[in-house]
């Protein structure tokens, strides 16, 4: 007998749902998290006294809607926002906005502007296609069952419905990079550029690099699963976080929060249950994990439990990202140049040429700090006051491209990419430095710490077509199962990968449901 | 009298290989050559008395057996010999060298590192399967994955089940292979960075892409597809240089009764009722035929010699999209005497092969930022061979002749035209980056002829200098070559053809595109095919 | 500046001076990159030296790893495919090791010289391999082959002469142990083991005592008849006693290119050497579905009918082909014709009768013989010195 059908490792959004799932089918599972909030990366945290950042993901855009339905999130008490537009930043305040298929401001013509529309298109009929794929467990192309065989017939399916022009733009464009298709398609730079930021957002790759598309399309399959535009969390990202946590209670989850996994435990040849950091061992049918791939193969289970050809395999799993978080507590709401008040409750962006973005990524190639970033901002407070004390502000911003560990240290690094980060903002929002009360940078290395992401991905692993799909997160590790018995995958390592989805988790959960494997 | 059965237009070897397997059917074909001498890319020169130069392309393996025998190419005077060796230099003086001989190569490798002299047999038997499932579609048309024609569906078939009996693991590792960066491809294998740097090389040349940008690993298997004698992934030197191939077919050309006609400029394809009929040169002469083949790359095919009006719209958008860089230059140097390079002896074999400066992933990768940032790379990956040292007749005795092929070179400096100021300033960064590791090249230099895309274009034609016809990225490769819907060599116009480097297989001296065309045009014509299969592979 | 004349040429062994001077074929061949003999001066009267003498042949080309620290076993036992901890402090395991899918890699020898002190004796190298699987271990492996030279003394004398060198009490030592001397102060290490059949022993010293090692031994043999072999004798002697080689009777897994060239040890004829009861080692579950789903291929030792060597013949059940030879001799003492081969299953049982079309020339003048053969069980070759202890004077 063991103590639990299934012990997820970490109450992230994916071990949630994962749990959710598994305990609505009648499993005993217990999830269990180092962290005594439960949420993951949809986590809320007070960075300074009195103000509460979603201090990770800060959008809810590609949360997929049956998990919302099949758990009642609603019922929970998710409260999403309205559907923001985003605004693109320009040096003359002369803004790109883009709500939708429209898109106006910065001098945009009436050419651009259809042929915003027109990509919007093709992209959703890309996303719809992919959505099949997303909802699946990935097939397998050799080895395929009837469960592979009829997602690779729907998908065939779909796409012979996208039309032999469509197909073929499809074939020619899913590999190459997002900054050939920009120029294919449209001629206004700032449109160009807001439109890369999608692609890049989250990873280490700049605009020319190929694989951008891809992970264009990953985000816009992710809205196409949401359909709820780009929105925040009332409450915070932490709010998704408690809620999927009290859905999964309600069906019957048990959570243990504060309790550190340190080991997956393997008798035999097969796992049998996990270590905590209290010295407590938990046994279990099956040991599935929310953690990224690297933490749970070579941190959690150990290189030596596994044969030294999937350890190498895990070993070649990239986690690379040049994201870092910016924090800022304001006395006051900032004044940005050519903004209303209401316009700073949007998605506000600020991203230079497609070319100049290639500049500012080279530096982090070579663990050196940046001159220019990329921004995605978020004023939190301006729809939902409550997130900070009265009158006051919060502004986070995810900031690309910030190396790992650069060569001259965080110590010196850091004050230097702060004083940095905020010039670049003065330029738009002058003088938010005389309103900043409080600040913090969080940059990959303290995400890998503090979260627990292997080179502050925040994808758990780079979103490059050989880590995608059936190869994700490596072949022989496919379709949530493992190399290993009894162990099992329901992060953003395995497919469809990372964003707030809750996919990997839903998947993984029907996947371990259908092979008996808690029977 | 200007009335053929066939029009080529290009004398460059693709152009030669197609109009030789028409004039073999019985055609009457003329091969049209804007230059007042044929080769395209596949020349050789006497730009100083007495050296030779290949001035573009440079090397041969790519150039497929089976067109060589049918051709016979050796009868009409080609003759091409392996060459051996090569090094990469490195910044602390030491070098790592290429043998031919694998114990030999084991040991230079286990100097460096003995793990990576291990790694090498797995790298070497994991690329090996990568070649072998792209060799048999080389002398082949690429089906269509879209069309249901049966031919399409049979190819397709059997195309997908090439694949699919590697297995799954395999097939994904393949699929990793074909989207992978060469630089995390060979990270998978080597430790050592110089070792690596060697290898990547293959990955960027001739590509507007840096060794860290996925697709690159799959521009290293082009360049380990090609063989000499079937010593796959060998390279050869073409006997008087590469002009010594567009002359063997030129000759096989002729003794099937074609001709070709040097200094005619090509204005335009003449189209009538939707049929290709003849082409008129910018003097106003006009020639004749029912087929007319471009041996231009798709962008100066569509964009430069049809008329816009003869084309369907979303051809002319695709072939504005294609993608086709200028990433690189060259330089030719008549040298007085061999240069001594990081104390190495100049009589050691590793002189005979490719020679480079890039030590590390990370030079190759910042030599890419420049040409990101639209200049060329100030500290250059190198790719340079001293021919005379295999071939006698390239220079003097005792003299040598350098070939410098130099990634990367923008096709435009920072938006605007080269100048002749650029080029010196190109010209520079490349002479001293040699020099840092040879005290004595500088002097050894007689001449030198420098190349950037803007001369490479204007003399060769190759839009942005692009030595391949178009990028070889998996959007512009197979049937995707040059776009999705055109990939079996015929033009949206009905007799009017393509046979460059842009189409299926790509760049390098192939020549089975120009082959491939021709079996396709002999197909619509209804005429026995004259164009060999490939060889099975074993 | 290098000295290009050197430059390629293959590099030679610790006893090279000595094995030059004993040659007089002058016939050498290519061993991991050495200058190795082929024969030294007639095969036959090698392979004789071996079965009634004492043959000598330099090993020191063959790879050798020492694995050292905490997790030294466990990382062994990970690695291959029995169970490392029933070969005992002094003791010699032969061993194979295999990928993820549980196709070889390759066989060779695993020495343990202390509690976590080992060292893996291979035929290929194995660096890459022994790296990789470092990961999640607590283990040092130091490539050993340069430091290490090492001579097979093999046959029924063999015991003897090592005794007058000083290997004292060397006749008690049993089969696949190992002994511990002193040669000119310097650490020399004796394992009675060998890729012959016949009682032997391979002797390790420090390439500072080889040449020293080779005047003695061939000084004290002698009267013994001792004569050096080269690597077409030992060939000889390997298929006859049954031996397996990597690259002949299988591809290494990780080098091959072809799909479904490489082997499992089940289809080799080696599953006496896995052991399903360890919870772990690279390519288990791969093999455990091979044992429940069936192999490909099967091993088999045939005796063929006639004196024509079956040497890459095909096989034949009646006239379908269904394997290929890998290996094949006339053994002079066993006075058999034996081959190796791969048969698809479910041929190949012991027992099976087969057909082994067999082409030889002579005279210019080529042959095809359809030579019936019949799967044996064991070697024919079988001496009964090998497994005694203490070992026979001769």
């Amino acid at each position: 007998m063991t103590d639990y059908d299934a012990v997820i490792i970490g109450a992230g959004h994916n071990g949630l749902v994962c749990a959710s799932y598994l305990a609505k089918a009648g499993k005993q599972v217990l999830v269990v998290d180092g962290r005594n909030e439960p949420g993951g990366c949809a986590s809320t945290r007070e960075f300074t006294p009195g103000f509460n950042v979603s201090d990770c993901a800060q959008w809810l855009s590609q949360f997929d809607q049956s998990i919302v339905k099949d758990l009642d999130l609603k019922g929970a008490g998710l409260r999403l926002g309205k559907a923001k537009a985003t605004i693109s930043l320009q040096p003359d305040s002369d803004h790109l906005i883009l709500d939708g298929d429209h898109v106006t401001g910065a001098g945009i013509d009436a050419v651009d502007q259809a042929a915003y529309r027109d990509f919007r298109k093709m992209v959703r009929s890309f996303a719809k296609l992919m959505t099949t794929l997303y909802r699946s467990r990935p097939p397998k192309l050799v080895e395929q069952n009837w469960t592979d065989r009829l997602t690779l017939m729907k998908l065939g399916l779909h796409l012979k419905l996208l039309g032999r022009e469509r197909l073929r733009d499809l074939m020619r464009i899913v590999m190459i990079n997002i900054y050939d298709v920009m120029n294919e398609h449209f001629t206004h730079t700032a449109l160009k550029s807001t439109i890369a930021l999608e692609a890049v957002t989250g990873t280490n790759m700049g605009p020319r690099s190929p694989n951008t598309v891809y992970s264009y399309l990953h985000r816009a399959t992710g809205e196409h699963l949401g359909q709820t535009g780009t929105t925040q969390v009332i409450g915070g990202m932490g709010a998704l976080g408690k809620t999927l946590a009290s859905a999964a209670e309600k069906q019957g989850a048990t959570l243990k929060l504060g309790a550190a996994v340190t080991a997956i435990v393997k008798t035999d040849d097969r796992v049998s249950g996990v270590k905590l950091a209290s010295g407590e061992s938990i046994s279990a049918k099956v040991v599935i994990s929310s953690a990224d791939p690297t933490t749970t193969f070579r941190d959690l289970l150990g290189y030596h439990q596994m044969e030294a050809g999937m350890a190498k395999r895990a070993e070649h799993y990239r986690s690379r990202s040049g994201t870092a978080k910016l924090h800022l507590a304001l006395s006051a709401l900032p004044t940005f140049s050519g903004l209303s008040d209401a316009q700073l409750a949007e998605r506000l962006v600020i991203t230079p040429s497609m070319d100049n973005m290639e500049r500012a990524l080279n530096p982090m190639k070579y663990r050196e700090l940046s001159d220019l970033h990329t921004f995605d901002i978020s004023i939190p407070t301006a729809e939902d006051p409550e997130l900070a004390p009265a009158g006051q502000h919060i502004l986070t911003a995810i900031v690309h491209y910030v190396p790992f560990s650069p060569d001259i240290g965080w110590e010196t690094g850091r004050p230097q990419l702060m004083s940095q980060l905020l010039s670049e903002l003065e330029s738009y929002a002058p003088g938010i430095g005389s309103l900043v009360t409080a600040s913090e940078l969080v940059v990959p290395s303290d995400f890998e710490a503090s979260h627990g992401m292997t080179g502050g991905s925040w994808h758990h692993g780079e979103l490059s077509i050989d880590q995608a799909l059936m190869m994700r997160p490596f072949p022989g590790s496919t379709q949530y199962a493992t190399a290993v018995d009894g162990l099992y995958l329901c992060g953003a390592g395995a497919h469809p990968g990372g964003g707030l989805q809750g996919l990997p988790g839903r998947n993984a959960a029907k996947e371990i449901l259908k092979r008996g494997a808690l029977s | 009298m200007n009335q053929y059965d066939a029009i080529v237009i290009g004398a460059g070897h693709n152009g030669l290989t197609n109009g030789a397997y028409l004039a073999k059917a019985g055609l009457k074909v003329a091969v049209l050559e804007r230059n007042p001498y044929i080769g395209g890319a596949t020349v050789s020169r006497e730009l100083h008395k007495g050296w030779w130069y290949s001035n573009c392309s440079y090397v041969s393996s790519l150039l497929r057996p089976e067109i060589t025998r049918d051709l016979e190419l050796p009868r009409h005077g080609l003759q091409v010999v392996s060459f051996g060796g090569g090094a990469t230099f490195m910044r602390n003086g030491d070098h790592f060298g290429n043998y031919s001989d694998h114990d030999r190569h084991y040991r230079e490798m286990a100097r460096h590192s003995k793990r990576d002299a291990n790694a090498y047999d797995r790298y070497a038997a994991d690329t090996s399967l990568q070649t072998k499932l792209i060799r048999p579609y080389l002398m082949r048309t690429p089906p269509d994955p879209t069309s249901m024609k049966p031919r399409d569906l049979r190819d397709l078939l059997e195309f997908a089940r090439s694949f699919m009996d590697l297995g799954e693991e395999k097939l994904l590792d393949t699929i990793k292979f074909w989207t992978a960066s060469v630089g995390d491809y060979l990270h998978e294998y080597f430790e050592t960075d110089v070792i690596k740097a060697h290898m990547a090389g293959s990955g960027i040349i001739g590509t507007a892409l840096g060794v860290y940008s996925p697709g690159t690993a799959y521009v290293l298997l082009h360049h380990y597809m090609g063989d000499v004698d079937g010593n796959v992934g060998a390279w050869g030197f073409a006997r008087g240089g590469m002009g010594a191939i567009a002359d063997a077919l030129s000759k096989a050309f002729q003794s099937y009764g074609g001709e070709i006609i040097c200094d005619a400029n090509v204005d335009e394809i003449i189209v009538k009722n939707g049929q290709a009929a003849g082409v008129a040169l910018k003097d106003g002469t006009e020639y004749k035929a029912p087929i007319v083949v471009s041996n231009l790359d798709p962008k100066r095919t569509f964009l430069d010699i049809t008329n816009p009006s003869d084309l369907p719209k979303d051809v002319l958008k695709k072939a504005r999209n294609f993608k086709i860089r200028g990433s690189s230059g060259k330089l030719n140097i008549a040298l007085d005497g061999l240069p001594v390079f990081n104390g190495l002896d100049p009589r050691n074999r590793l002189m005979a092969g490719d020679l480079h400066f890039s030590d590390s992933l990370e030079r190759q990768e910042r030599a890419y930022d420049d040409w990101k940032a639209g200049t060329w790379s100030k500290d250059p990956y190198l790719d340079m061979m001293i021919p005379s040292l295999t071939d006698p007749t390239m220079a003097p005795p005792g003299k040598h002749m350098m070939s410098v092929f130099v990634q990367y070179a923008p096709p435009k400096v920072e938006g605007r035209e080269w100048t002749d100021e650029d080029k010196d300033g190109f010209e520079k960064s490349v002479i001293d980056q040699i020099s840092n590791y040879s005290p004595n090249f500088r002097d050894l230099i007689l001449h030198c002829e420098t190349r950037t895309p803007r001369e490479i274009e204007a003399e060769v034609g190759l839009t942005e200098g692009n030595i391949f016809m178009g990028e070889l990225t998996f959007d512009q490769l197979l049937f995707n070559r040059p776009f999705p819907g055109y990939a079996q060599y015929r033009s949206p116009i009905k007799g009017m053809y393509m046979c460059s480097s842009g189409t299926h297989p790509g760049g390098g001296v192939m020549a089975a595109p120009g082959a491939n065309a021709a079996r396709e045009i002999l197909a619509d014509l209804k005429r026995p095919n004259t164009v060999p299969g490939g060889y099975a592979d074993d | 500046m290098s000295d290009i004349s050197r430059d390629t040429m293959l590099l030679t062994t610790p006893f090279h001076s000595r094995v030059e001077a004993m040659c007089d074929l002058n016939d050498w061949g290519n061993w991991m990159g050495y200058t190795t003999p082929n024969a030294y001066f007639d095969v036959e009267l090698e392979y004789f030296a071996v079965r009634s003498t004492t043959g000598v042949f330099d090993l020191s080309p063959m790879n050798k790893y020492r694995v050292t620290g905490p997790d030294a076993q466990r990382y062994l036992d990970r690695l291959i495919t029995r169970d490392v901890s029933k070969i005992g402090i002094d003791r010699v395991g032969y061993a194979i090791w295999c990928d993820d899918n549980g196709q070889i890699m390759d066989d060779g020898t695993i020495f343990r010289l202390g509690e976590q002190d080992y060292r893996i004796c291979s035929y290929q190298r194995a660096d890459d391999w022994l790296a990789w699987n470092k990961l999640g271990f607590d283990v040092t492996i130091d490539n050993e082959s340069e430091a290490v030279a090492g001579l097979a003394v093999q046959g029924p004398t063999s015991c003897t002469v090592l005794t007058l060198l000083g290997c004292t009490d060397l006749n008690q030592l049993k089969p696949f142990g190992i002994a511990h001397y002193t040669f000119e102060g310097q650490p020399m290490m004796v394992s009675r083991t060998g890729f012959t059949g016949d009682l032997g022993y391979e002797v390790w010293v420090p390439p500072e005592t080889a040449e020293a090692l080779w005047d003695q031994l061939f000084d004290r043999g002698h009267d013994y008849l001792i004569k050096p072999i080269g690597s077409y004798a030992l060939e000889l002697a390997r298929i006859e006693a049954g031996f397996l080689q990597a690259n002949v009777d299988f591809m290494p897994a990780e080098e091959v290119v072809r799909v479904g060239r490489t082997r499992s040890p089940f289809e080799l004829g080696l599953g006496w050497l896995v052991d399903f009861s360890k919870p772990l080692f690279n390519g288990r579950a791969a093999l455990l579905k091979e044992q429940a789903n069936g192999s490909r291929y099967r091993f088999a030792m045939l005796d063929v009918e006639g004196n024509k060597p079956a040497e890459h013949s095909f096989i034949l059940k009646g006239d379908k082909q269904v394997g290929t030879v890998t290996s094949a001799a006339w053994c002079p003492t066993a006075k058999a014709n034996i081959a190796y081969a791969q048969i698809e299953m479910p041929h190949g049982a012991v027992g099976d009768e087969l057909v082994a079309e067999i082409y030889y020339q002579r005279e210019l003048h080529w042959t095809r013989l359809l030579a019936p053969c019949k799967v044996i069980d064991a070697p024919i070759f079988k001496s009964p010195k090998r497994w005694q202890t203490p070992a026979p004077p001769h």
